[in-house]
């Protein structure tokens, strides 16, 4: 339990600092401007250099996973999509694991029965918890956009009026709201209440699903509970935006909870598990065309080897092979 | 069956009975898998490489040891040769580097390796196996997770590591099943190939992979074979094959001129049931009069390198074209067989390409071009073989295989690291009459593996191949209850070699054939004489001695 109290407490401790500081400290300008620059600055030259850091490296070999049918003979019908034979079918490919995580559907159940006997079972709750989670953060991030726009973009504002569609309560339920805690809380059970899940888990599992879960929370408390007061927030928002560096006005210290959160988080991303954002692009199971014997990939380090020569086999077995009538070169 | 090295089938039986429906053996509540101890018994460690073998590689560390030994006699730095190594590798795999970074331990793998469905052993989820290595280069590699040390699962290299690589580094066949599942692409295989480079730099190494690829390197097959001998196997099956149809085929051996270079695992000319296979090739190409030839230099199709280090996989992979270029065919055709075509497709043009001095490979019988091998110029029998029924180019009865009610085995390495499942489907539903599909979740490109692939067929190592294969005997023994299945087919000489012990225990009566062989049983042979038996000499249905009115 070491693995996941640790983690939990981590975020309490990090979400007490703001608070601290801002009510006892008066640290208005650090939490405000200060942090959230720095952390910005963290996660863009950090996924940067992570970026440039995976790229720099060489692809020797053209090593896709084949999940369907290659293209072969005419006759044969192949699959383009689970056996991509063009680069353009392999970008498919991949956009299919980023948007709809498609390799993850596929997921399966295996337990043992009586017998024994093993069964596999359609177990697509991973793929739904990870779809409506990352799906929901997402549409949480770009609703985010209404504080730092003077206007919102014709589109952002679609989504946000089809994410308020239950008009439920004052003010309007965003159903993401809902769908992305919901998500987070399946995240964590599922660590916690398999056997697998637990043996495997590490904190730096428990500790974004944490992380992410006080900001949700945090977020939907100011919105639906306490209230807070949106002008000075979207001041602060636009400030940012602007890249200005104007102390903001007083807003509550529960702000500054979420916002310092948001902060670590984006921090976080760049040295941690959440890099996988940008690793899943660049997998070179998926990534490739299944076409390597039609087209020849080239390995920029491919290293000269002195292997055994026909010649150096026949002077080996000459004699023996004469003998058996194979035919050599030289008598 | 029994074997010193492995436990009967009723107490494994009972073993899984007990733990039902769990998958885990043992309780590992409030336990962290880093505190888990590594055991060596008998029946889980392959028998390390002999001095003699490391001395004709040039390979580190020569000495005698054992893995149940406490002291493993590393070399002296063996820390940091393991640690440049990582740092090395990381430098020139991306693949390597991605995966050590971009894990989110989902957990999708853990219940698709099949060591870990037979084992119940945690470290054989693919997510763990990875963490091995991984918890090492944090500690190595990373600044940040070294700093959360124990936050971030992250340990120091220690001797204890290195032999908790062995062991399940060594239970991994390479198979690439996981890396279906795994919404990030990560591939076990690709991870555990670093790892066996890094062990063989220190020597730790497994003998039943190193002396094979000594032999390779020197006689040209794992078996250290020599070309007389070689060649003198080959006729033996010839009169084999001359004894049952009564037909003389007429292979020939380094015959410069040649249009066609055959290689097939050795396994097929000397193993029990490949050979078999063997003569179906043979049978095909005499019915088709293919201008080929057979070479003792080039006689091996596996190449056991692949699971030692991209250097020995090159060296020994260089024979192909090398002998190609030299006997001046037009193109090279390839047996069955499992990692040879992960390596043919994926590997070889890559390593020891261009291949200029061949052409665009045709079938000299059918006209059809294989466009999907034109850079690399070696085409699959399988490819090879549907082509020419789909022309009609071949007189098959495949009622001849009437005695036998099939079910297909697809290979890991053909499915998940080539993509071919239709072409040996095909080849098969013309040349027999029954034939049932396994489950969905064992088939094709959810495939399970024989749990003795990569190297690991080795007798020593019988317990976890058994348990290994659980879930590929687990499939077949649904379709024998269900359809009375009984032969097992497949393209890999290492499921030729290893799925028959397996058979034997969990499911005997289940016998395994390789596809070529059904093809040589149901080739109608011109000048043949009156067939009653299959290629084992076995009676055919419906083909006996006094049944005139056929």
């Amino acid at each position: 339990m070491k693995k996941v109290l640790k983690p939990l407490i981590a975020v309490i401790v990090l979400a007490l600092i703001p608070w601290v500081g801002i009510t006892y400290g008066k640290l208005d300008y650090v939490f405000a401007i200060v942090i959230p620059y720095a952390a910005a600055a963290i996660l863009i030259l950090g996924l940067l250099f992570r970026l440039v850091d995976w790229l720099r490296r060489p692809v020797p070999f053209r090593i896709p996973t084949t999940c369907g049918q290659e293209k072969s003979l005419d006759w044969v019908k192949p699959n383009p999509l689970e056996s991509p034979s063009n680069p353009f079918m392999a970008a498919v490919r991949v956009l299919s694991e980023v948007l709809l995580f498609r390799s993850l559907f596929r997921n399966t159940k295996a337990e043992l029965s009586g017998g024994p006997r093993l069964v596999y079972g359609s177990h697509k709750w991973l793929w739904l918890g990870g779809l409506a989670f990352h799906w929901s953060m997402l549409i949480i991030v770009i609703r985010h956009a209404r504080f730092f726009l003077e206007t919102l973009p014709m589109p952002i504002e679609l989504l946000e009026t089809a994410d308020r569609f239950l008009d439920v309560t004052v003010p309007a339920l965003y159903l993401t709201d809902g769908l992305a805690l919901a998500a987070i809380t399946f995240l964590v059970l599922r660590r916690l209440s398999d056997e697998k899940m637990r043996l495997l888990s590490l904190s730096t599992d428990y500790f974004p699903l944490f992380l992410f879960g006080a900001i949700a929370t945090i977020g939907i408390s100011m919105r639906y509970v306490t209230k807070v007061n949106v002008m000075p927030v979207k001041a602060l928002a636009l400030t940012l935006a602007h890249f200005g560096f104007d102390a903001p006005e007083p807003i509550g210290a529960l702000f500054y909870v979420h916002l310092f959160l948001v902060c670590v988080l984006l921090a976080y991303v760049p040295f941690s598990k959440l890099v996988h954002m940008g690793g899943i692009f660049l997998s070179p199971t998926r990534n490739l065309p299944n076409n390597s014997r039609a087209k020849r990939h080239v390995n920029p380090w491919n290293p000269d080897i002195k292997f055994r020569t026909y010649a150096e086999y026949e002077d080996e077995f000459r004699e023996k092979m004469k003998k058996a009538g194979i035919p050599v070169e030289k008598q | 069956m029994s074997n010193k090295y492995a436990i009967k089938p009723d107490e494994l039986r009972k073993e899984f009975e007990q733990k039902k429906p769990r998958l885990l053996k043992g309780d590992f509540a409030g336990k962290d898998w880093w505190d888990l101890p590594v055991e060596f018994r008998d029946g889980n460690w392959c028998f390390p490489a002999k001095p003699e073998v490391l001395e004709e590689l040039h390979f580190a560390n020569p000495r005698k040891w054992a893995a149940t030994d406490k002291d493993w006699q590393l070399p002296a730095g063996w820390e940091k040769t393991i640690r440049d190594g990582m740092k090395d590798r990381l430098k020139r795999f991306r693949s390597f580097k991605v995966f050590m970074d971009s894990c989110v331990r989902c957990g999708a793998c853990a219940d698709k390796c099949h060591f870990f469905l037979g084992t119940g052993d945690p470290k054989n989820m693919p997510v763990l196996r990875a963490e091995l290595v991984r918890s090492v280069y944090r500690n190595d590699f990373t600044t940040f997770a070294k700093i959360l040390k124990n936050f971030s699962g992250s340990r120091a290299l220690t001797a204890d590591v290195i032999k908790e690589w062995h062991m399940y580094f060594h239970q991994c066949t390479e198979c690439r099943r996981c890396s279906v599942f795994c919404p990030m692409g990560i591939d076990t295989a690709e991870i555990t190939m670093m790892v066996r480079e890094l062990l063989n730099l220190i020597g730790v190494n497994n003998n039943w992979i190193l002396a094979p690829a000594a032999n390779c390197n020197r006689t040209g097959n794992h078996l250290g074979i020599e070309p007389h001998t070689f060649e003198q196997n080959i006729m033996s099956l010839v009169d084999d094959i001359e004894d049952v149809t009564g037909v003389r085929v007429n292979p020939t051996f380094n015959r410069k001129g040649a249009e066609i270079l055959f290689i097939t695992p050795s396994g097929d000319v000397f193993g029990d049931p490949g050979v078999y296979t063997m003569m179906g090739y043979l049978l095909l190409f005499h019915h088709i009069g293919l201008d080929y030839t057979i070479s003792t230099y080039a006689s091996e199709g596996g190449n056991f390198g692949m699971f030692t280090s991209n250097e020995m996989m090159k060296k020994i992979n260089a024979k192909m074209y090398h002998e190609a270029k030299r006997l001046g065919v037009k193109w090279i055709l390839g047996g069955e067989c499992g990692h040879m075509w992960r390596l043919v497709h994926q590997y070889m043009n890559t390593m020891n390409g261009p291949a200029d001095f061949l052409k665009e490979p045709v079938s000299p019988i059918t006209g059809t071009k294989f466009t999907n091998a034109k850079a690399t110029r070696m085409v699959h029998i399988a490819e090879f073989t549907a082509d020419l029924i789909k022309h009609g180019k071949l007189k098959l009865d495949p009622k001849r295989n009437d005695h036998l009610r099939t079910t297909f085995h697809d290979s890991c390495n053909v499915a998940r690291g080539m993509g071919m499942f239709e072409e040996p489907r095909y080849v098969l539903n013309k040349v027999c009459n029954v034939f049932h599909e396994m489950p969905e979740n064992t088939i094709r490109e959810q495939t399970f593996c024989c749990g003795s692939g990569s190297g690991l067929n080795a007798e020593e190592f019988m317990d976890i191949r058994m348990r290994g294969g659980f879930p590929r005997a687990n499939a077949v023994a649904h379709v024998r209850e269900k359809h009375k299945v009984d032969s097992l087919v497949t393209i890999c000489a290492i499921d030729r070699a290893s799925l028959p012990a397996l058979m034997r225990y969990w499911n005997p009566g289940v016998t395994v054939y390789g596809l070529h062989e059904l093809v040589g049983n149901a080739l109608i042979m011109q000048g043949e004489k009156k067939r009653t038996e299959d290629l084992r000499e076995n009676p055919m249905a419906g083909f006996e001695e006094d049944e005139d009115d056929e």
